[in-house]
């Protein structure tokens, strides 16, 4: 056994000395205007021996009987010198570090099953009933964290970072939220959610430079606006299936992020639109120390100290609002017929038509909602940042929100928070590493598809019920006592 | 005329690259019926291994251009087959019969990762390469002095690019490997039964179509003179474009569709805007699908319940 693992990891091995040769062996330099390669061997044969290392770990510890122990004392010996030890380049330390545990969490797995490996099944249930417990928990997890997100800016320890995490968190989570309509409901793969985002965040700007109309009144007229190019897109495209439809959402954000950086007398350009207006109190008042004349300051009007933050809280309550429409909606319509449609289209898309359901108007109502919401979103973030280019709205921008929905478990409203404090929250509290985030992002998303392929949180709650109403746990245990 | 002629040699030099890349998008669709969104990424690959290997050939003094060429282009192919190789094994063997958009969700995450890797141990900047092949053959010359002119470099990419075409259509059609790929394309459990290793057939597809990808990138390489880490993602769209308006799942469509685009781009950059040429590829994306879905040589697919 250990002679063939061994001849495994040779393998591995042999396939990343391949990977890492040209790439990361020799890299390409500039200089005096020239470019030259410079060797960087050493971080080659190193990755070479970590991944041969990885790769002899997880197999002597997966396999049945296998030396589980060891494993882990040498995975965490490796973990030790990770810090101890000089790596050549952090990223490698990290690997060192990330793999170690990996494999040291495999060892363990193995020991605690006692035989050898959990087959998938087993690993896939054990899942499915955190999903279940945590949806349970989640009737009471919700309303605790809504009060604790409503009480967030209160807290004495919120200062201005935290506050501004808390806005871009929310941001996605609603974004999150909308995409999961299309998504989660409707089962529409859509890889080009950024461009509502983009046409409510230019709508906004634009009208608010152009007609001086204020927030509250561009607001709807941003989600009207993105909700009309649903519906445009809409119309072409929901004639397609999966992967075609998934690639050609794709490539109408991308016609839109094109359009905006060429169509420069209206856009701007690549230079983007700045000083875009504020919101104001509700238009009671304005958020400034010394108001122009007529208008009311925040501060004087509650007789407050003026202080920058108050207008960051107040943002942060807007988005809260628009993020906790979102969900409430989303958890409303599943209970109408638009939502048991979508619900259904998803599930059998050839029996919904043979019962009559208009396959084409059902989507594009979820598109059209959908895309309102993303053009809320974008409005409040053309508000926030003050500064919108076509920059902000490339594809790594829909990546990122598909990640959210897909990462979490589709069509799961707590998932998508999850998966918001993951993908956008982690990255955040390790800025130190922020050259590496997407990297980490790319991997992640590979990584747990591959270990959990319907979400971290994915449990399907059927939305209509024949007997009365039962607790998630129980279905799950069905489920299982039925397969 | 002449600039006419002259956008056309150029059109067919750049439908011949994504020709190349799109054969790859359309025998992985084909068989596995998933878009590898990480293809683009891999001709990235393959255009900043022939950087490196044109400079390492020049720090060793192979300075002789046809040997230098052969030989990069040999290296190039094995790395981005071993690429090709790695990521079907990594991010979607596993996924083989999972969840229908759980495939398509980890090769976006693939192409993420690839995309800054390169980033990150090549840097983000601008790759300038000298030219290698700088000759011209001048055909035609307009009285005011324009000059219809093909390059060795545009002859070299066409002819290449036939040579593999035709070698590749005799590898589907005359070898063992061939007849598994197309039986598989078929029936994949039906071929797995009949005694045809369906993941070891598969795995050569990926290689192979990660081979030409890699041709492409050596070819844009010399064609262009510059490269970056994000070229992968926009040729890789058009790329998929070639593959869908040819009809996807259809070599010789392939080819046809990436000669489509190619001249379609020379010739929207030429008549009219440079800036929306991508909105004209992605346009002709959109309106293929909608109208013939099926591409210009594909077949119907049959909706089976």
């Amino acid at each position: 056994m250990l002679r063939s693992a061994l001849r495994d990891a040779a393998l591995a091995a042999m396939v990343a000395l391949l990977l890492t040769m040209p790439l990361i062996g020799l890299r390409t330099v500039e200089s005096n205007s020239r470019l030259v390669v410079e060797p960087h061997f050493i971080d080659v044969a190193v990755t070479v021996a970590l991944v041969f290392l990885g790769r002899l770990g997880l197999t002597l510890a997966g396999a049945a009987k296998g030396p589980a122990w060891s494993v882990l004392a040498a995975a965490l010996t490796v973990v030790g010198s990770g810090w101890l030890l000089p790596f050549p380049t952090q990223a490698l330390r990290w690997l060192a570090v990330a793999g170690g545990i990996l494999v040291g969490l495999r060892a363990l797995v193995a020991l605690r099953a006692r035989h050898g490996t959990l087959t998938e099944a087993e690993r896939d249930r054990r899942m499915d009933r955190i999903g279940a417990r945590l949806q349970d928990a989640s009737r009471l997890i919700g309303p605790v964290a809504v009060i604790f997100a409503l009480l967030l800016p209160l807290l004495p320890f919120a200062d201005r970072a935290l506050i501004d995490l808390g806005i871009l968190l929310l941001t996605y989570i609603m974004l999150g939220w909308g995409l999961n309509i299309v998504v989660g409901l409707a089962g529409m793969l859509d890889l080009g959610y950024v461009a509502f985002y983009a046409v409510g965040a230019y709508s906004y700007a634009l009208l608010a430079q152009t007609f001086g109309f204020g927030f509250w009144l561009c607001l709807p007229l941003a989600g009207l606006f993105a909700s009309i190019y649903g519906l445009m897109l809409g119309f072409p495209v929901l004639r397609l299936r999966g992967d075609y439809f998934a690639i050609v959402t794709l490539a109408f954000a991308e016609i839109v992020r094109i359009v905006l950086l060429n169509w420069a007398w209206f856009t701007n350009g690549p230079i983007g639109i700045s000083g875009i207006p504020r919101p104001s109190f509700f238009g009671l008042a304005v958020f400034a120390k010394n108001p122009p004349e007529g208008a009311i300051a925040f501060h004087k009007l509650f007789g407050l100290e003026f202080a920058q933050i108050h207008r960051i809280i107040f943002l942060y309550y807007i988005i809260l609002a628009l993020s906790l429409v979102v969900n409430f909606f989303t958890l409303r319509i599943r209970r109408l017929p638009l939502g048991r449609a979508w619900e259904a289209l998803r599930e059998d898309e050839i029996a919904c038509t043979a019962l009559g359901i208009n396959r084409t108007t059902i989507r594009l109502a979820a598109f059209a909602i959908a895309g309102m919401f993303g053009g809320f979103a974008g409005a409040f973030f053309a508000t926030r940042q003050g500064f919108i280019s076509p920059e902000s709205f490339s594809f790594i921008e829909s990546a990122i929100i598909l990640a959210v929905v897909v990462l979490g478990g589709m069509g799961s409203q707590v998932g998508v928070v999850v998966a918001a404090l993951l993908v956008v929250g982690l990255p955040e509290a390790f800025r130190e590493l922020a050259q590496y985030r997407m990297l980490a992002f790319g991997a992640g998303m590979v990584v747990i598809m591959l270990w959990r392929p319907r979400g971290l949180l994915a449990h399907r709650e059927p939305t209509i019920l024949m007997h009365p109403r039962r607790s998630a746990c129980q279905q799950q245990a069905d489920t299982e006592a039925r397969g | 005329m002449e600039y006419f002629l002259q956008q056309l040699i150029n059109g067919v030099t750049l439908g011949a690259i994504y020709g190349l890349v799109a054969i790859g998008y359309t025998m992985v669709y084909g068989i596995i019926g998933m878009i590898n969104f990480a293809h683009g990424e891999i001709y990235m690959i393959g255009a900043f291994i022939s950087v490196i290997s044109f400079l390492v050939l020049g720090a060793v003094g192979i300075t002789w251009v046809p040997l230098a060429v052969v030989i990069v282009l040999l290296v190039t192919m094995l790395f981005t087959a071993v690429y090709g190789w790695t990521i079907e094994r990594i991010a979607y063997r596993p996924l083989r019969g999972s969840f229908r958009l759980a495939p398509l969700i980890s090769a976006i995450g693939m192409s993420i990762f690839l995309q800054n890797y390169v980033q990150l141990v090549q840097g983000a900047r601008v790759k300038p390469v000298p030219p290698v092949i700088p000759q011209v053959i001048v055909l035609m010359e307009r009285a005011d002095g324009f000059k219809v002119a093909i390059s060795y470099l545009q002859i070299i990419i066409i002819v290449l690019t036939i040579v593999l075409m035709a070698g590749f259509t005799l590898i589907i059609q005359h070898t063992a490997l061939g007849r598994a790929q197309r039986a598989c394309e078929q029936d994949m459990k039906m071929a797995g039964l009949l005694g045809v290793d369906v993941d070891r057939t598969i795995s050569q597809t990926f290689v192979i179509g990660a081979a030409l990808a890699g041709v492409a990138g050596v070819m844009v390489t010399m064609y262009y003179g510059v490269i970056d880490f994000y070229i992968g993602f926009i040729a890789g769209i058009k790329a998929f474009t070639a593959a869908v308006l040819g009809g996807i799942g259809s070599l010789p469509g392939a080819m046809l569709g990436g000669l489509t685009i190619g001249l379609i781009e020379a010739f929207w950059s030429a008549y009219f805007t440079v800036e929306y040429k991508d909105v004209a590829t992605f346009g002709i994306l959109v309106l293929v699908l909608i109208f013939r879905p099926t591409g210009l040589l594909g077949r119907p697919e049959i909706e089976k319940v």
